[in-house]
């Protein structure tokens, strides 16, 4: 099984540093890139992968790229912007490309700078890590020495500069145009699209942000070609994908696998089944905000096309799993205590409606439920809905509470009717 | 034009750059709203105005959508009443309540609050959120607005007005999720000129009017009339609203030509001067035995005055820029054309006739404040407009808007999409170029600053009208930054498809109007139609500059030769006028001084007489701004006592000199008849406003809400009868709570009201459309109209520039919106934020002398000496000290004056 994106990723042990990286055949997709391939080319490369945005939407990488604006009249200067705050709860899956292979990422958005001919890019990494910011640092320090960037990389007229940011930590800042007013020193809340990034993006000059995952892929799609990439999933999107799995389950942890492995197969083979004494009982494929799966969905195709058939969403690929020791409403409430917090305030329903939800739950866990809460709750889920709210924050938090409603009622009735919560 | 259905009705609709929450108010459909304004566009932060829309005809289902984030076009079909857009409506109501206080009864806010309003329209009434709500602490604001943040729905308009329209810095949005905050960053006085927008920008409760606090009174229980603003030359429209006899408070008076929505800080909180404890309450009259002041009745005083003006040796009336017009042209009646003078200084009579000879040949037309705002190029020339005209900053911050919006309509952007437009354009300015004595608070949206001395502006101004045209006069030894600078605002303003020269009286230069004019002149003969404006002291600068008379000078000469004996002045303070001694000896050689004001002044202890006038509150007339539109303004209350409009006291006098004592007072239909009819000038003020013996359906317009209460209660302490209100003979409007409830004439709204629309909000029902025009056209009548002509002369009066020698130093004036104007500088609120007197260097100069911040130093000007202490003023040229203009405190000196400064010994 091929795995491109890990196959040089040792836990526990440092990344490659740029001898080593260029040891294994790192830098030699950005010489090609620079000396073979024209901007055009690249993004005509990568759209023939069926990459699809790592980062939860799965929006075709090519695609977007193509909506930069182009030649000598576009404007300047262009920006490139990898999304690495990663705060989905359940969600590590970049953490591990950003310890693991720093260089591999900046390969990525080097070889993507320059199929946008940007001039500029960021990397907006979450408060949080740490040890990736150091290792992202030095790696960048590396490169600019070898000559991987800064002016005529290469010694061709291609020239970027790469800067590292550290965000102060704000889920909302994974939303795309968020992360753009943050990096811009403004308040952490979504723009309105259009005007969409790839025009109007960073300090008003077209922006793309990509997923750190989607940047890894880039180095490997230019090696070996739009076909090898396709064939290295199971559907007709192309690449690996890195699935986590957390929760009790016996190993939790990240694989590196084919688009499109079945639920069963990551829940079993990889994750090792179920923890001695613990059921099954759902699980988020996709981070915090999307819809419980259960039973039934084990053999659903985890890529983008067979989750969303299923119900819900592929996301970022890691899962969550809800066993029949964990009690589905203190579950849910600790989703949306999350969703509430990290609400930028900007509209109504997401800003006043998520705490009362989270209030809600809260009490129906300190078994002071009321008759009527699971109709205020669904109404909640109605009107957090898609298209009502500004962004997508709010009616992702209801992915995981619409689903555990429909899925889970009794348990949610039931804390009600025992005014108490039947798991303590 | 665009067919659409709503609720299975089909309207013919203007849809261009409209967007469907516009159209919905403006065909008269009720749809709740919060975080959009008309003035401020969409942004989508409260989703309240949802409503379904669908595909096609064969769509049932629809989908909900923001409507004020939907753009209209044909075919579009929408239901407002559909059970779901309801539904969620009143969810979006729900949620903004659950942590609002619902202390409706103890707001500010209450009865005029749009929230109350749209939670009504929404129908949510039971609460089902059980649990504790979210509190915050207040801040101290300053003076002028109080804060309540538990009221807030955090639906950002604050922000934005003060922010992205305002260009404030010190207010803004903290914390995130369902915690944030409205605020500064710790408690201290709001710095924005504009601040108390605040008041009406907030649909609710938490920034309200501190001055009104201090004397509140329901807002149904105001008597209000539509009133125009003293408090500079723009002439800004307000409400005025009074309860027992005192002015409790003012509004911005929507007109869609001149000020908008808003209004700047000096005009909404500087009324307390009608309630002042200086204010004059009865007639004067000096008892010569012991010379002091006494009261005296209106009967007596009149009786007297008669005499005086009846006895041999002439009268001499002075005159008033902030008198109406019809008190200025009765005191013109009554001394007679050939002894009427401007009340103003030699010099600021010079430059307002200049300026009005400069509009009234042409070619270029003064522009309306909403004019200003669509220019795309500006030039300011000299003159602080945020401190002298502050409502003209505030158009200017939005027509630097203007080249950039264009990078909006490239991609399709409409305009009304605030959020989307505000990121295309990204922090990017049109051309504006400020030119000035010292930094203004539009520097930090200029293309370009050049800090000089008046003439230097001036000579800048000349070079910059010959780049734009070789024949306009060249300027010799310009420096290389003066030719560049030249050149690059020559050919942003070339290149303008409408740009603007603004200029004023601020420097007392005539050669800086002069440029001004020039550099109009010049676009013009290029084929470029910019318009050009002007800042005056006064809110009638203009008016009386229209009515012509001779000057102070002449004045004082008349009396000095004893051609007159008996002096009338008309509300003026002498003393801020020319010098003391001049004004000293002038009143000392009169042998009669006869004053008429509202408040105590200097010039009042010299009188011999003194008529209590009323102040606009409680007068009605005409005003000329700065543009040449002559606008209305009305009695919001009958002034107790003898207190009356200075025309009333001047009519009742002529009647007197006439021996026509017990004849009958002129109303104002008769007064304005005549004003034309002698001074053709003015024609058109006649129909600015409808007749007096006006009737909408029957009634008058009454003054007071129909929810006014105690009426026949109010004054029971002193009768127990109801008092026969009193009679308004000069205006449709009534001192009643009776009369006609629906739209009365544009320019004859008491108030904004409409039913379910209790807040200020209600505006929209006035108007033919959204943020458009009031119903039957905005107020006001343009007075001067340059004539169309091809080819215009330049000016040529290019000054020597300022040399300084040994210790010398030019003293400019520099205007504080708080403090330079004299009658809101007898207004408590904004006294607290006027300065002190002092003296203003840049940082460089006064280290030469060694002065630092604070230190006192002595000044000899126009043979004074003045100890004042210093204070660093950022962009002020070399050798050029900063005097504040206008303070209460601060004798008059001729500014600009050459000065000698040191370094105070003690």
């Amino acid at each position: 099984m091929k795995r491109p994106l890990t196959k040089y990723i040792r836990p526990g042990k440092a990344p490659l540093d740029l001898k080593k990286y260029e040891g294994v055949g790192g830098y030699q997709a950005l010489r090609k890139t620079l000396r073979e391939l024209k901007p055009e080319r690249v993004t005509e490369i990568v759209k023939n992968a069926n990459l699809n945005g790592r980062g939860g939407a799965g929006f075709s990488t090519g695609l977007k790229w193509s909506f930069v604006p182009m030649g000598q009249d576009a404007p300047s200067p262009k920006y490139l912007v990898a999304n690495g705050d990663e705060m989905e709860p359940g969600t590590f899956k970049d953490r591990l490309l950003l310890e693991g292979n720093p260089h591999q990422l900046i390969e990525g958005m080097i070889i993507s700078a320059f199929a946008i001919q940007a001039d500029v890019a960021y990397i907006f990494l979450r408060w949080a890590y740490k040890s990736a910011a150091r290792l992202i640092k030095q790696s960048i320090v590396e490169a600019y020495q070898a000559g991987y960037l800064g002016q005529n990389i290469l010694g061709t007229p291609f020239s970027l500069e790469l800067q590292l940011h550290t965000s102060m930590g704000r889920y909302i800042c994974g939303e795309e145009t968020a992360l753009l007013n943050a990096l811009e020193g403004k308040r952490a809340t979504p723009r309105a699209k259009p005007p969409f990034p790839q025009t109007s993006g960073l300090f008003g000059k077209p922006t793309i942000v990509n997923n750190i995952e989607t940047l890894c892929c880039i180095p490997h799609i230019i090696n070996n070609g739009a076909a090898w990439f396709r064939d290295l999933s199971f559907t007709h999107e192309g690449g690996t994908k890195i699935y986590g799995v957390s929760g009790k389950v016996k190993r939790p942890g990240t694989w590196e696998l084919p688009l499109g492995t079945t639920l069963q197969e990551i829940l079993e083979e990889h994750a090792g089944g179920m923890q001695e004494g613990h059921r099954f009982r759902g699980v988020l494929p996709g981070g915090a905000s999307t819809d419980f799966l259960v039973e039934d969905h084990l053999d659903v195709k985890l890529d983008y096309e067979s989750v969303m058939n299923a119900g819900s969403r592929l996301g970022t690929g890691t899962l969550i799993v809800l066993d029949d020791k964990t009690c589905p409403v203190g579950f849910v409430h600790n989703l949306q205590h999350f969703f509430a917090q990290e609400s930028c305030g900007w509209c109504t329903p997401c800003r006043e409606g998520l705490p009362w939800i989270e209030k809600i739950l809260l009490s129906m866990e300190r078994g002071e439920g009321q008759p009527g809460d699971i109709e205020l709750l669904n109404s909640h889920v109605k009107y957090l809905g898609p298209g009502l709210t500004f962004c997508a924050l709010a009616p992702g938090a209801m992915e995981p509470l619409q689903s555990a409603l429909k899925y889970f009622g009794d348990d949610f009735n039931r804390h009600i009717s025992e005014k108490n919560c039947p798991w303590r | 034009m665009a067919k659409i259905w709503i609720d299975g009705r089909t309207y013919k609709v203007e849809s261009a750059d409209r967007n469907l929450l516009e159209v919905c108010l403006t065909l008269g459909l009720d749809l709740p709203y919060f975080c959009w304004h008309p003035a401020l566009g969409s942004v989508g932060a409260c989703r309240q105005c949802a409503v379904k829309k669908f595909k096609n005809e064969k769509d049932a289902s629809g989908k909900i959508v923001i409507s004020c984030m939907e753009p209209v076009s044909d075919d579009l079909r929408i239901s407002i009443n559909d059970p779901e857009a309801k539904e969620f409506r009143a969810n979006v109501i729900e949620w903004l309540m659950a942590n609002h206080p619902h202390d409706c009864a103890v707001c500010d806010e209450g009865g005029e609050c749009h929230l109350q309003d749209m939670t009504v329209m929404t129908q949510h009434n039971y609460r089902r959120y059980r649990f504790n709500k979210r509190t915050y602490n207040n801040q101290y604001l300053g003076p002028f607005i109080n804060h309540e943040m538990n009221r807030c729905i955090q639906c950002y308009r604050c922000v934005r007005f003060y922010r992205d329209y305002a260009g404030g810095g010190d207010l803004n949005a903290f914390a995130s999720s369902n915690q944030i905050y409205f605020g500064r960053a710790e408690d201290g006085v709001l710095e924005n000129e504009f601040s108390g927008n605040l008041v009406e920008i907030c649909p609710t409760g938490v920034f309200t009017d501190k001055t009104l606090k201090q004397h509140y009174t329901r807002k149904w229980d105001l008597q209000s009339a539509p009133s125009v603003c003293v408090h500079c030359s723009l002439g800004c429209n307000i409400i005025a609203g009074e309860r027992y006899g005192s002015l409790r408070r003012i509004l911005s008076r929507y007109n869609g030509s001149v000020n908008g929505y808003f209004l700047c800080d000096r005009g909404r909180f500087g009324y307390d001067f009608v309630n002042s404890a200086q204010r004059i309450e009865h007639p004067l009259r000096r008892n010569e035995a012991n010379d002091k002041l006494e009261a005296t009745d209106k009967k007596t005083i009149l009786g007297h005055t008669g005499k005086l003006l009846a006895k041999k040796g002439k009268a001499i009336g002075i005159s008033s820029p902030r008198a109406s017009l019809e008190s200025n042209f009765l005191l013109r009646e009554l001394v007679g054309e050939a002894h009427f003078y401007q009340g103003v200084s030699e010099q600021e009579q010079l430059l307002t006739g200049r300026i009005l000879d400069i509009l009234q040949k042409g070619p270029a037309r003064s522009p309306s404040l909403k004019e200003v705002e669509n220019a795309d190029a500006v030039l300011i020339l000299g003159e602080d407009v945020t401190n002298t005209a502050p409502m003209l900053a505030l158009a200017l911050r939005q027509s630097v808007r203007q080249q950039p919006l264009q990078a909006a309509k490239e991609l399709q952007i409409p305009f009304w999409h605030d959020a989307a437009v505000r990121e295309v354009m990204h922090n990017k300015n049109g051309p504006l170029f400020v030119t000035a004595t010292c930094g203004t608070k539009l520097d930090d949206i200029a293309a370009g600053t050049y800090h000089a001395t008046p003439d230097e502006i001036a000579c800048l101004g000349f070079a910059i009208a010959h780049e734009i045209d070789p024949t306009a006069q060249q300027v010799e030894n310009l420096t290389c930054e003066q030719k560049d600078l030249a050149e690059k605002i020559a050919a942003a303003l070339l290149s303008a498809k409408k740009s603007l020269i603004v200029s004023g009286t601020g420097c007392c230069n005539t050669a800086i109007i002069d440029a001004a004019a020039n550099v109009s002149r010049a676009l013009h003969n290029s084929g470029n139609l910019a318009d050009l404006c002007y800042a005056l002291p006064e809110s009638n600068s203009l008016g009386l500059a229209l009515m012509g008379g001779g000057t102070l000078s002449q004045a004082m000469a008349a009396v000095e030769q004893a051609e007159a004996e008996t002096v009338i002045i008309l509300e003026n303070d002498l003393y801020r006028r020319a010098e003391i001694e001049r004004v000293d000896r002038f009143l000392t050689r009169c042998k009669k001084v006869v004053v008429l004001d509202h408040f105590k002044s200097a010039t009042i202890t010299k009188a011999d007489v003194l008529l209590p006038a009323a102040t606009f509150a409680g007068a009605s007339g005409t005003l000329v701004n700065n543009e040449g539109r002559a606008q209305r303004f009305y009695r919001v209350f009958a002034p107790s006592g003898d207190t009356q409009e200075s025309w009333r006291w001047l009519n009742e006098l002529m009647l007197f000199k006439q021996k026509q004592e017990n004849g009958n007072s002129i109303n104002l239909d008769d007064l304005i008849a005549a004003l034309t009819k002698s001074l053709p000038v003015f024609k058109g003020i006649e129909e600015l406003t409808p007749p007096s013996g006006l009737k909408v359906s029957g009634t008058r317009i009454p003054r007071q809400s129909h929810r006014y209460s105690g009426r026949t209660a109010m004054l029971a302490h002193l009768k127990v009868s109801e008092p026969k209100p009193p009679e308004d003979r000069d205006s449709p409007l009534a001192f009643s709570m009776e009369g006609y409830r629906g739209k009365p004439p544009s320019s004859m709204i008491p108030v904004f009201w409409s039913p379910g629309w209790n807040s200020v909000q209600s505006v929209n029902k006035f108007q033919i459309e959204v943020g458009g025009q009031l119903h039957d056209g905005d107020p006001g009548k343009r007075l001067i109209e340059p004539p169309a002509s091809r080819q215009y002369p330049y000016v040529i009066n290019v000054p020597e520039p300022f040399t300084p020698v040994e210790n010398e130093w030019l003293i400019v004036p520099v205007y504080h919106i708080f403090g330079s104007e004299e009658m809101s500088g007898h207004s408590p609120a904004i006294a607290e934020r006027a300065p002190g007197p002092y003296l203003g260097l840049n940082k460089e100069d006064a280290l030469k002398i060694q002065l630092n911040e604070g230190d006192a130093a002595d000044v000899e000007l126009a043979g004074k000496m003045l100890r004042l202490p210093v204070k660093v003023i950022p962009g002020l040229p070399g050798r050029v000290a900063a005097f504040p203009a206008g303070l209460v405190w601060l004798p008059y000196f001729k500014l600009p004056a050459v000065a000698k400064i040191r370094r105070s010994l003690r």
